[in-house]
């Protein structure tokens, strides 16, 4: 006899088709040798050919990576100085903003984050002259502000379960706290601030609203690029990269789980092994 | 015991501290918080024809300091109409489209803390990873499946439900389903998060006691869960009223939201001091959601 299925994991089926089919769709369309993205008119990769033909794009690609990348990694210094003040420092004067700083970039419509940084940069190239035009640096500065909130919620969750006896142990024993804190704290949070990595870079490499705002004639990201190519219609060639993103952030995640499972595989097993022992 | 002021200064002034405190603090300060000040400032000016396009509110000649507060700006915003129902479109699109997020991700977020534990991690990254790919390609995937030739209308057309193309792209429908699809996973999140938490020992005391199962859930699990619905939603109201994307490629010339107003007044008008005016209202109105964001995401970092 079957089990009757509860409605709620049907619900959990349906919902994630709703989630990857327009996916599929995309994907599916992408190898469509016509230029209607509706007709199937047979296979093809000659939209993935004339992607990598597309000097604009590998262009775009290049500077959304290169802002990505470093602001993530500003985004992982910044948000885990955040995340340790806020878990670990007593009541301080200031302790509510920062924390209020941490929580509303999370949810703060994109087109108010993006409009009063630009404005800011426009005021502080009146005042101080600096920056002069904008472009990548003023980028990264937004990309860092919004990733670093991010970044500081990922970690503190982490820090919060991290056993605080050993970095207590550390210190009773004379270790100043920024040693304890490189020595004992970062190795075992290391995996969040990965974690975090990631999400800022992904979150980067996404944005297109605040990046319109605070960029310059100089650069133009990805997001930009098909963004005005796709307000003129269905295009395959976005298909092509769409099936592109798809196929890398999947095969990420994919050894992300396999390592993690690995490592959560190996821990019980030294756990069984210490059992034995004892 | 109530420590004596001088070692609390020392300690204030011992300089690891302080500096590890000031570098987040000082960053999100100049680049958070400074830039309200200067959006208010500028939404209070007069637009000019110059660069940068706003006249300046001090001015200083003739040994006296004038200053031209501009309230023109805000009473232009309440006398057009276009602005009111934007907002009141932005509000009435976001408020639909969470309680739609809710009503779908709730039993996702359900079966997935209620899934064997192997299963669990699978899942979580299963609702995330479309989040992860590009918000823009996943909007642009409606496009090609909502327009009048697209694959929902022929597919409809094909099974014989519908004999005509039924208009579905540049609707509201369209900007609500999108707002859905891309946020979905914001919803999910926070409510897997707190249901996986929620103590099994309170829901087998609800039934050893006779509880019925939908009763259990209304009075045990529902109530348990505020916290996380509260965060879900608001991770989906909030950005979901300053939305641009989503209107401005699945919506119609009837779609009035005030991102894409705002957008316009920007880039097109380049009329800054009245998207900064439209920017002011926009926090205005958003002020006691975020609070509420704020005190249920603080009760998460601090604990």
């Amino acid at each position: 006899m079957t089990r009757k299925p509860s409605f709620t994991t049907v619900m959990l089926i349906l919902g994630l088709l709703f989630l990857y089919l327009p996916m599929v769709v995309l994907v599916f369309y992408s190898f469509n040798s016509s230029r209607l993205v509706t007709v199937w008119a047979g296979f093809s990769g000659r939209w993935y050919l004339e992607l990598l033909r597309d000097r604009q794009i590998l262009a775009a690609v290049w500077t959304s990576l290169r802002i990505a990348f470093f602001a993530a990694s500003m985004a992982v210094c910044l948000g885990t100085l955040a995340a340790f003040v806020m878990t670990r420092f007593a009541r301080f004067r200031g302790k509510t903003a920062l924390s209020s700083m941490v929580t509303a970039p999370l949810v703060m419509p994109e087109v108010i984050t993006g409009l009063s940084l630009l404005l800011l940069f426009v005021q502080m190239a009146q005042i101080i002259g600096w920056p002069a035009d904008r472009g990548m640096v003023t980028i990264w500065i937004a990309h860092t502000t919004f990733c670093s909130a991010y970044v500081a919620v990922v970690v503190s969750s982490r820090l919060r379960e991290v056993d605080r006896s050993i970095e207590e142990a550390a210190m009773d024993l004379g270790a100043p706290p920024v040693k304890t804190f490189f020595q004992i704290t970062l190795p075992v949070i290391a995996p969040a601030l990965a974690a975090g990595w990631l999400l800022a870079f992904t979150l980067s490499l996404d944005d297109l609203v605040i990046a319109s705002f605070v960029s310059g004639p100089g650069a133009t990201t990805l997001p930009m690029v098909v963004f005005s190519s796709v307000r003129m219609g269905v295009s395959p060639k976005i298909n092509a990269l769409a099936t592109l993103i798809i196929l890398t952030v999947s095969l990420a995640t994919f050894l992300a789980w396999y390592f993690m499972r690995r490592s959560e595989a190996r821990r019980r097993q030294a756990l069984a092994a210490a059992e034995e022992g004892a | 015991m109530t420590p004596s002021p001088v070692p609390r200064l020392r300690r204030w002034l011992r300089p690891r501290r302080g500096w590890v405190i000031a570098v987040p603090l000082v960053w999100l300060t100049l680049f958070f918080l400074a830039p309200f000040a200067i959006v208010l400032k500028i939404s209070l000016s007069e637009a000019a024809i110059s660069v940068p396009p706003y006249a300046a509110i001090l001015d200083y000649s003739a040994e006296t300091l004038n200053v031209a507060l501009n309230l023109g700006n805000y009473l232009f915003l309440l006398s057009d109409s276009l602005y009111v129902s934007a907002y009141w479109g932005s509000v009435k699109i976001a408020f639909l489209s969470t309680v739609f997020c809710l009503l779908i991700g709730y039993p996702m977020a359900y079966a997935m803390a209620r899934a064997p534990a192997r299963w669990q991690l699978v899942l979580l990254l299963l609702v995330m990873l479309p989040s992860w790919t590009s918000f823009l390609i996943r909007v642009y995937a409606w496009m090609g499946i909502l327009s009048n030739t697209g694959l929902l209308n022929n597919l409809l057309l094909w099974v014989g439900l519908i004999d005509s193309p039924i208009r579905m792209m540049n609707t509201n429908f369209a900007v609500m389903l999108g707002i859905v699809y891309a946020y979905l996973p914001f919803m999910i999140l926070p409510l897997y998060a707190n249901l996986t938490r929620l103590d099994g020992s309170l829901l087998e005391a609800a039934s050893d006691l006779g509880s019925r199962k939908f009763n259990t859930f209304l009075k045990v699990t529902l109530p348990l869960s505020k916290g996380g619905i509260i965060a879900g939603s608001m991770l989906v109201f909030i950005p979901a009223v300053g939305e641009y994307v989503i209107p401005e490629l699945l919506g119609g010339p009837n779609t009035l939201m005030i991102g894409k107003v705002l957008w316009e007044e920007f880039f097109h008008n380049r009329d800054w001091p009245v998207a900064s005016a439209l920017a002011m209202v926009m926090l205005l109105l958003l002020l006691i959601p975020i609070a509420l964001f704020h005190r249920y995401q603080s009760c998460e970092l601090e604990e």
